[in-house]
């Protein structure tokens, strides 16, 4: 009997289908194959050459996108022969800079594209400010990629680097790059080997990094680089065992549970920080997330900070951090908060730089976090030297000494001391002191921190200068004062620090409040909307309101569709665009694809799907929690733009199923109508063949039989075909300017033989204005009309056809004196295939469907009532001024 | 037998033979042709002095045929299609179609319209205009510029004669409105339709005995206007 196997729980062998899904993308995956080494000079580039020409005798389609050859013979050697892609060039300050054409790379799309030097950072100008970002797209294309890099470019260990050359190096490169390698390959040489190399010119270096590079150079350096080469292309290997028994059903041996929070701040410490913690979670192989605290009611970020402390989250984004922004009463709680509830494990913070007393009055971090840390393990980790001087540089701010509001200080204080010194005779000393206070108080409310402190000491003068005696003078006779002029000052002090904190409080919920507000105004917005381009245009709207800059919305199609109307990407704005929804991220100003861009692009994203995007024109960058707010923003109006989307389909479904229902009941409804005259017309022909005996009158009659019934037999495909014009929805109205008395006429003069004697009064007034309307339908109205009175009325009977204009309404009515309409029947006689209660007189029951639907598609009304007969009132909206004529 | 010579161009057999049959016992001789082709080699040949034509040939559609013919006779075209939008009846005969019929219709009809066209040739021919034109109640002298509705002189202004007088030439021919713009107003106004409309309502007030119920210029719906024979 054979045996299902069923998996055990926990059965470490993985899942199949997963492993086959792996092994497909494994072989769609570009591979991506880095030479490397510890310095320049080591042979990289030659070596990756090699590699290349093996490939093309092998019959590889190997293309080199970009090498540098430093004027080195051997490896100019190596190129001879190889198919080189052309480069790109960018004019940069009167000269030409050279640069990897990616969009040439992508057409010309090789199996292997050879590119240079990963760490390079490309002409402005370019898509992307680095090269290694133009390796990923070529990766992500598809394309395998052999490149080649130094140790020293590695980002987590430039502090590491910095600290053993003592040259800092400014082009790094994201560890994860170094991690997307599919292969590393160590180009190693001994350090005596290059140095004698070096000598003898063969390593080529930059003039302007001559001076750097003696230093660089030295054997010492040397060593120490290739060890940590060495070291980092044995932890790849570790990766790839580790990847190797995931692959294979491997229990990993280490725990995967760790997870590892860092503190991040505006300090410059931070960076080195974060990329200690990097190194951490790389041995620890958990993930990390680096957070950052606005504590509530602190006063908003220096410039200076703020764009350090976006550097620092920046970088630990690229290190492989997930970033978080917590709000909270205090660093500590707020810290624990997320660590509780994510799982965290560790927790590494900067040592404090500061002075001890600061602890003793505002607490200290670093023992809140340990004592409330519970089973979460806490790192100190050492700050920099460099603390001091930033620090001091971010309490200026950027902008220049403002001298009005000391002005108006001076000034404050000049007119308390007048009110002082007019009222000194009433006034105790004292009471004078409380009126200077009173300015310490205005000032610090309304001129800010340095006024207030300003009119602090200058009220401390000035008070003792006018009335503290000896006066006019600065001495003190009685020391009491002094104590007096201390506490003037403290107190002014201190409230001029209160007062600043409270308007700062009030600033940073201020901004919060705007952008609730702003995005509460969108939800508000984009919800009253029901149609796509209404969101769209709403959503412009608002974000251009928010944002206080141009915003335009793009379709999902590219440029065809912008909102709002006449707005669009231009030129080079579309790159960023394109770049954006296809990669799911914000490009262009600011950012690190085609940060050159004057348009910042954010993809309204939902799900798997891109739906457009949002692009903003703002003057500068703009700073991350904008940025931030961007996002938030761009997926609330994807949210908005999915649900119309999907109402739409819901409401095509709905109309398809309508449509559907329709067809069943006309065809089950038609068939019979098709039927009967079709019976009647072959019983009549073939009677009319095959019988030789019938009189010439039969004859006669019969023929007239067959005549009547294909003309009923028309008429009801006419019908048939009307209704289903007009049922479609497709039927866009040729409106004309006409006169109402020719198209009555017209559709009297149709039925002129079916009228014959019976009596017809119109009552047309002269003046009735020209309508604007489709003539054939507005005919096809009243012959319908028409046609239903003289079926259901006797010949006798006369009527009347009458038209007036009410109220910015043409009013036509078409009365009968006949039996009129069944009680209760007036609104069904509308329906289609309702049939009145008259026996014997056939029809498929769509003419007044078919006048009901047409006076609707005007945008009219028709009704019925029974008023001595039958009385059918067809209301049209008179719209628009018709056009004169000249005689 | 004699009678004028009509080319058929028609594809369906059924239709083809229902047409023989009534026009043979009129007196017409015929010649039948089932592609664009085949009409137009006959057309060539045999020089008819009708044309009857169907839009839906198996070869080319029977609107560009028309537009062809036109580019080498003035022989009347009459088309014959089960086309019945309005769209499509004004396009034919600004194609240069001299009429128009939709599937299904009567013998008579049929006959009604050949003789009128034929009519026209006749008269295009002996190129004498009568001047004095007599259609029911209606008198139009052509030389004296003259109206008369039941024997009382009506006065028209200037553009409601022209109107008038352009129908009545073309008597049992529907005109559309474009016709009409462009030869009474002028090329520019081809698009200006209600300016017939409005005109014709006057003039209705003028030659009618009940403007709401016109018995002598009918309004074709969404096409034009004919004035009728009789």
């Amino acid at each position: 009997m054979p045996q299902e196997r069923i998996p055990a729980a926990g059965d470490p062998r993985p899942d199949p289908e997963a492993l086959l899904l792996r092994a497909k993308e494994e072989a769609k995956r570009a591979r991506l194959r880095i030479f490397f080494g510890f310095a320049p000079g080591v042979g990289k580039t030659y070596r990756m050459l090699q590699v290349a020409r093996e490939l093309v005798e092998q019959e590889v389609d190997v293309a080199v996108g970009l090498v540098e050859t430093h004027g080195r013979y051997e490896t100019a050697a190596l190129l001879l022969g190889m198919p080189l892609l052309p480069r790109r060039k960018f004019a940069y300050r009167g000269s030409v800079l050279e640069e990897l054409d990616v969009d040439g790379v992508l057409t010309r799309k090789p199996r292997v594209v050879l590119v240079d030097e990963l760490a390079h950072t490309n002409a402005p100008g370019s898509r992307h400010q680095k090269r290694w970002q133009d390796v990923m797209e070529l990766l992500d294309a598809g394309i395998d990629v052999y490149t080649t890099l130094n140790v020293q470019h590695l980002e987590s260990l430039n502090d590491v680097v910095a600290q053993i050359t003592g040259v800092r190096v400014r082009e790094t490169v994201p560890d994860a790059v170094l991690e997307r390698a599919d292969e590393i390959e160590l180009v190693d040489l001994a350090p005596e080997e290059l140095l004698v190399r070096l000598k003898e010119g063969k390593v080529y270096i930059a003039a302007q990094a001559e001076r750097a590079a003696t230093h660089f150079f030295r054997r010492g350096n040397l060593l120490a680089l290739r060890e940590l080469a060495l070291r980092q292309v044995a932890e790849h290997v570790d990766d790839d065992v580790l990847e190797y028994r995931e692959a294979h059903g491997v229990d990993a041996t280490w725990a995967t549970s760790e997870r590892i929070l860092v503190c991040v701040g505006p300090a410059p410490a931070s960076a080195r920080l974060v990329r200690a913690v990097r190194r951490m979670a790389t041995r620890l192989r958990g993930p990390w997330v680096a957070a950052y605290v606005e504590v509530s009611g602190r006063a908003p970020l220096a410039e200076v900070d703020r764009v350090r402390l976006e550097a620092h989250l920046a970088l630990a984004e690229s290190l492989g951090a997930s970033i978080v922004r917590l709000d909270g009463l205090g660093v500590g709680d707020a810290v624990l908060a997320y660590a509780r509830k994510h799982n965290v494990t560790r927790i590494v913070l900067g040592k404090p730089t500061h002075a001890r007393i600061w602890d003793r009055l505002r607490g200290s971090l670093l023992d809140e976090l340990v004592r409330g840390s519970g089973n979460i393990d806490v790192h100190v980790i050492s700050g920099d030297d460099e603390r001091t001087t930033p620090t001091e540089a971010a309490r200026v701010p950027g902008a220049s000494f403002e001298p009005r509001p000391y002005l108006l200080a001076s000034g404050l204080v000049a007119l308390m001391t007048a009110i002082g010194w007019g009222l000194r005779e009433a006034f105790h000393v004292p009471d004078v002191e409380m009126l200077y206070l009173v300015a310490v108080m205005f000032a610090a409310l309304r001129l800010g921190r340095g006024p207030s402190i300003f009119v602090a000491g200058l009220s401390v003068a000035t008070y003792d200068f006018f009335f503290v005696p000896p006066y006019y003078t600065l001495a003190v006779r009685d020391g009491r004062y002094l104590l007096t002029f201390t506490m003037m000052f403290g107190l002014g002090f201190v409230m001029s620090a209160l007062a600043t904190r409270v308007q700062r409080q009030e600033r940073a919920a201020r901004s919060r409040e705007e952008r609730t507000r702003a995005l509460y105004a969108l939800s508000r917005e984009l919800g009253g909307s029901q149609a796509e381009p209404e969101v769209a245009e709403a959503a412009a709207r608002q974000a251009a309101e928010a944002f206080g800059v141009p915003a335009v919305i793009v379709g999902e199609d590219g440029a065809e569709t912008a909102w709002p109307r006449g707005a669009a990407l231009q030129g080079s704005e579309h790159a960023v665009g394109k770049w954006a929804k296809e990669h799911r991220t914000l490009a262009g100003l600011g950012t690190a694809t085609l940060p050159g861009a004057k348009v910042l692009c954010a993809p309204l994203v939902v799900g798997n799907q891109v739906l457009g995007v949002l692009a903003l024109r703002p003057e500068a960058a703009l700073p991350h929690e904008q940025r931030t707010f961007l996002e938030t923003f761009a997926r609330q109006i994807a949210f908005a733009l999915e649900r119309v989307r999907l109402t739409e389909q819901a409401r095509q479904a709905a109309i398809k199923a309508k449509t559907e229902e329709l067809r069943s009941s006309l065809l089950s409804s038609v068939s019979h109508d098709l039927r009967t005259p079709l019976g009647v017309l072959t019983g009549t022909a073939s009677t009319l063949r095959d019988e030789a005996t019938l009189s010439p009158q039969t004859q006669r009659e019969l023929l007239d039989t067959m005549v009547e019934e294909a003309e009923r037999l028309e008429r009801l495909v006419k019908n048939l075909l009307d209704m289903t014009r007009l049922e479609g929805g497709e039927l866009a109205l040729k409106r004309e300017w006409v006169p109402l008395v020719e198209v009555v006429g017209s559709a009297l003069s149709h039925l002129e033989h079916l009228l014959g004697t019976r009596a017809v009064h119109t009552h047309l007034p002269d003046d009735l204005p020209l309508v604007s309307v489709d003539p054939v339908l507005l005919e096809q109205l009243f012959i319908n009309l028409l046609e239903n009175a003289i079926k259901y009325t006797p010949e006798s009977s006369p009527l009347t056809i009458r038209a007036r204009v009410e109220s910015a309404t043409l009013v036509v009515e078409l009365a009968d004196q006949g039996p009129g309409i069944a009680e209760g029947d007036e609104e069904r006689i509308f329906e289609r295939f309702y049939r009145g209660a008259h026996q014997g007189k056939s029809s498929a029951g769509l003419g007044l469907a078919i006048c009901r639907a047409i006076a609707e598609a005007h945008g009219g009304t028709l009704t019925a009532r029974n008023d001595g007969g039958a009385v059918f009132e067809f209301r049209l909206p008179l719209q628009g001024t018709p056009p004169t004529v000249e005689a | 037998m004699n009678g004028p010579l009509i080319l058929i161009v028609e594809d369906e057999p059924q239709m083809l033979r229902f047409i023989r049959a009534s026009l043979g016992s009129h007196g017409y001789r015929l010649l039948e042709a089932g592609t664009a082709q085949e009409a137009t080699q006959l057309a060539t040949t045999h020089a008819p002095e009708l044309i009857l034509m169907d839009l839906g040939l198996p070869d080319m559609d029977g609107l560009e045929l028309t537009k062809q013919m036109r580019e080498w006779t003035r022989t009347p075209i009459i088309v014959i299609s089960a086309r019945g939008r309005e769209d499509d009846k004004v396009l034919a005969l600004d194609a240069g179609a001299d009429d128009y019929l939709t599937k299904p219709f009567g013998i008579n009809e049929l006959l009604a319209r050949i003789r009128v066209a034929l009519r026209h040739v006749r008269e295009a021919a002996s190129n004498v205009s009568e001047p004095v034109l007599t259609i029911r109640d209606l008198t139009l002298d052509l030389g004296k510029r003259q109206v008369l509705v039941s024997g009382k002189e009506v006065h028209l202004t200037p553009t409601e004669y022209k109107l008038l007088a352009l129908l009545a030439q073309h008597r049992g021919k529907v005109l559309t409105h474009r016709q009409i713009l462009k030869d009474v107003w002028g090329p520019a106004y081809a698009n200006q339709s209600h300016y017939v409309r409005v005109h014709m309502a006057e003039l209705r007030k003028k030659v009618e005995a009940d403007p709401a119920r016109p018995k002598l210029i009918v309004t074709e719906p969404g096409v034009g206007y004919r004035m009728r024979e009789d």
